[in-house]
């Protein structure tokens, strides 16, 4: 018992769970940007605009994570010259984001649809017929009630960008949970499942919250029609 | 609703509308062409690299051998995994999403936790946890094993709850007809409402399918020999792992579009053989704790493609909790049906219809006719009578 609480002073755990979480937030930021212009993109009457939105969409879902996580790191960064910063660590650090961002704003222009067909048509109907803008009644009349329309499957989104987070292993992020489970295990390999169930266990408290959260969230902000 | 959405937003435009579009159709086509050209001549003229559009760099990632001795091993290798995962997910689906359904507390109990565990855990670290698991134990290829079985757990998981809304989502006079044949909650659970879920929910797993596929290039990590470690390993070997990881990147692509085509082609098939809608993506139930896929979003469609069923009513919310047995009552959870007006009626607590009642009117309509109708008879009658 006492070795293994030896192995938490060595090793810090909530540490790697905190890289996670940035990494989340920090993704969870630029995809909704990327998603919202996405989603804009793929209901303007511009054929162009359309078509990239959606073969973005396309290809991003039919896309495992992990190699675009490898490309970050092989193809983007060690051939292609593309870095942020001389920091190793800080440099892998934003492309895992970079990657995660990507991958998940696709989710989040799929979930913004769900939300715009939510939305009847009589209230683009009446918007037009005040005289409102294509931007006008996107950004006013159609959007914000897609946004509570859609709270159910983009809290579902950020669940799976937070497990997601941990594929950042595959872009060099070295202090993130996963890396830093397989460490202890190599070091410790007689006390696996606790280990395991530790970390485990951080994951099911950290995604409780934002389940139930968004349970309530897309209750309340259900548009009663 | 989900067929035209573009319609959603801006009628047919006028001329001057029309010009607009074309100019804006225009610059925006133009800057996306710049952006292309922009990353071509970035990977044609790298700072301090060399040229990545070279044929010596493509030719080793595309010629017979590549094929023969990486690509197609590794997709076997990927495709093998996927397929055992995918059986054992739906093994592992069923025993706990029907156990979720049983009478039985305890079973009830211990099967909810299985499942909301599974779902909340990463598929990674499952991965590396059994990766090292079974290599201390000793057992034979480790990783494929290891793959495997987070892929059956994570994914049976969801298919559990695939199960469980898909009964949610029969007609209740499906169990009310069962129990009243005389078979027990049990029985009618089995015989009778999960046979059903099961159709209802085929294209689900199909869209799963993708996600097993896609989940199974996490096993790069953990040394799995599957199509993304295989492409890496000819990249080393020419230094051209750019290339080789575009044409695993192609493949990937190609295989899971396949997929997603099949799943959006097979609900009308399934239709036929089930009272629940057989949708492409159902949605899990939002439980308390609802880790569910990001691929378990309703996804909104446009049009029918390929000919698939017509969509019995809107999907947004369906498989809630709010909507589980009470299918036909919660139009605000489950947005208004186009294809059914009829059923469109709003109920009270006591299961009176309250308000919106498309047949109202028509009744209270007809009512008056026959009344004014009556009206004028009596009226004649005592016309001839005086």
């Amino acid at each position: 018992m006492e070795a293994f609480i030896s192995l938490f002073s060595q090793y810090d755990v909530p540490a790697a769970f905190l890289v996670n979480i940035e990494l989340t937030l920090w993704s969870a930021l630029f995809s909704m940007i990327l998603g919202v212009i996405l989603v804009m993109m793929r209901i303007s009457p511009v054929a162009s605009l359309r078509t990239v939105s959606c073969a973005y969409v396309e290809l991003f879902k039919n896309m495992p994570l992990t190699i675009i996580m490898v490309f970050m790191v092989l193809g983007a960064y060690a051939q292609l010259k593309l870095s942020f910063s001389d920091t190793f660590a800080t440099n892998f650090f934003w492309l895992a984001v970079t990657g995660l961002s990507l991958y998940t704003a696709a989710f989040v222009c799929e979930s913004l649809r769900s939300g715009i067909n939510t939305v009847p048509i009589g209230q683009a109907e009446a918007a037009r017929a005040l005289g409102l803008n294509f931007m006008q009644s996107a950004t006013q009349i159609i959007l914000p009630q897609a946004f509570r329309g859609s709270v159910a499957p983009l809290g579902n989104t950020l669940i799976a960008l937070l497990k997601n987070s941990t594929v950042a292993a595959a872009a060099s992020v070295a202090t993130e949970t996963s890396s830093l489970m397989s460490e202890m295990i190599e070091y410790r390999s007689d006390v696996i499942v606790p280990i395991f169930l530790i970390f485990a266990f951080g994951y099911v408290i950290l995604i409780i919250p934002i389940g139930m959260l968004t349970t309530y969230l897309s209750n309340k902000l259900a548009v009663r029609r | 609703m989900a067929s035209n959405e573009s319609a959603v937003l801006f009628d047919q435009p006028g001329p001057k509308g029309r010009k607009t579009i074309r100019i804006v159709n225009w610059i925006a086509g133009i800057i996306f062409a710049v952006v292309l050209v922009l990353i071509l001549m970035r990977l044609h003229n790298p700072p301090d690299g060399e040229n990545q559009l070279s044929w010596e760099l493509w030719k080793p990632a595309l010629d017979a051998e590549a094929w023969t001795d990486f690509y197609l091993p590794g997709l076997w290798a990927t495709i093998r995994a996927s397929v055992l995962a995918v059986i054992g997910a739906v093994v592992f689906g069923l025993l706990f999403g029907i156990g979720r359904l049983l009478p039985n507390v305890i079973i009830r109990a211990v099967s909810g936790a299985i499942v909301e565990f599974a779902r909340a855990v990463p598929v990674l670290l499952l991965m590396i946890f059994f990766w090292r698991w079974f290599a201390f134990a000793g057992l034979p290829s480790p990783a494929y094993w290891a793959v495997v079985l987070a892929l059956v757990i994570y994914n049976g998981s969801v298919v559990a709850e695939l199960v469980r809304s898909g009964v949610g989502n029969l007609p209740n006079g499906q169990r009310e007809a069962s129990l009243a044949l005389g078979l027990t909650r049990t029985q009618s659970l089995i015989q009778i409402e999960v046979p059903q879920a099961i159709y209802a929910m085929l294209p689900a797993a199909v869209t799963q399918l993708v996600v097993v596929l896609k989940d199974t290039a996490l096993g790069s990590i953990i040394m799995y020999t599957d199509l993304l470690q295989e492409s890496r390993r000819l990249g080393s070997m020419y230094f051209n792992i750019l290339q080789t990881l575009v044409v695993a990147a192609v493949v990937y692509f190609i295989v899971c579009w396949l997929l997603s085509r099949l799943a959006e082609w097979l609900p009308s098939r399934m239709q036929q053989h089930t009272a629940a809608p057989a949708e492409p993506e159902p949605v899990a139930p939002i439980a308390i704790m609802d880790p569910s896929n990001v691929n378990q979003i309703a996804v909104a469609k446009e049009g029918v493609p390929l000919g698939g069923a017509q969509r019995l009513y809107h999907v947004h919310h369906r498989g809630t909790n709010a909507s589980i047995h009470r299918w036909r009552e919660t139009r605000y959870v489950q947005g208004y049906d186009e294809t059914h007006p009829e059923s469109q009626i709003e109920f009270d607590k006591n299961g009176k219809p309250i308000k919106d009642n498309p047949l109202e009117d028509l009744m209270k309509e007809a009512k008056k006719k026959e009344a004014e109708h009556h009206q004028g008879k009596g009226q004649s009658k005592t016309d001839r009578e005086s």
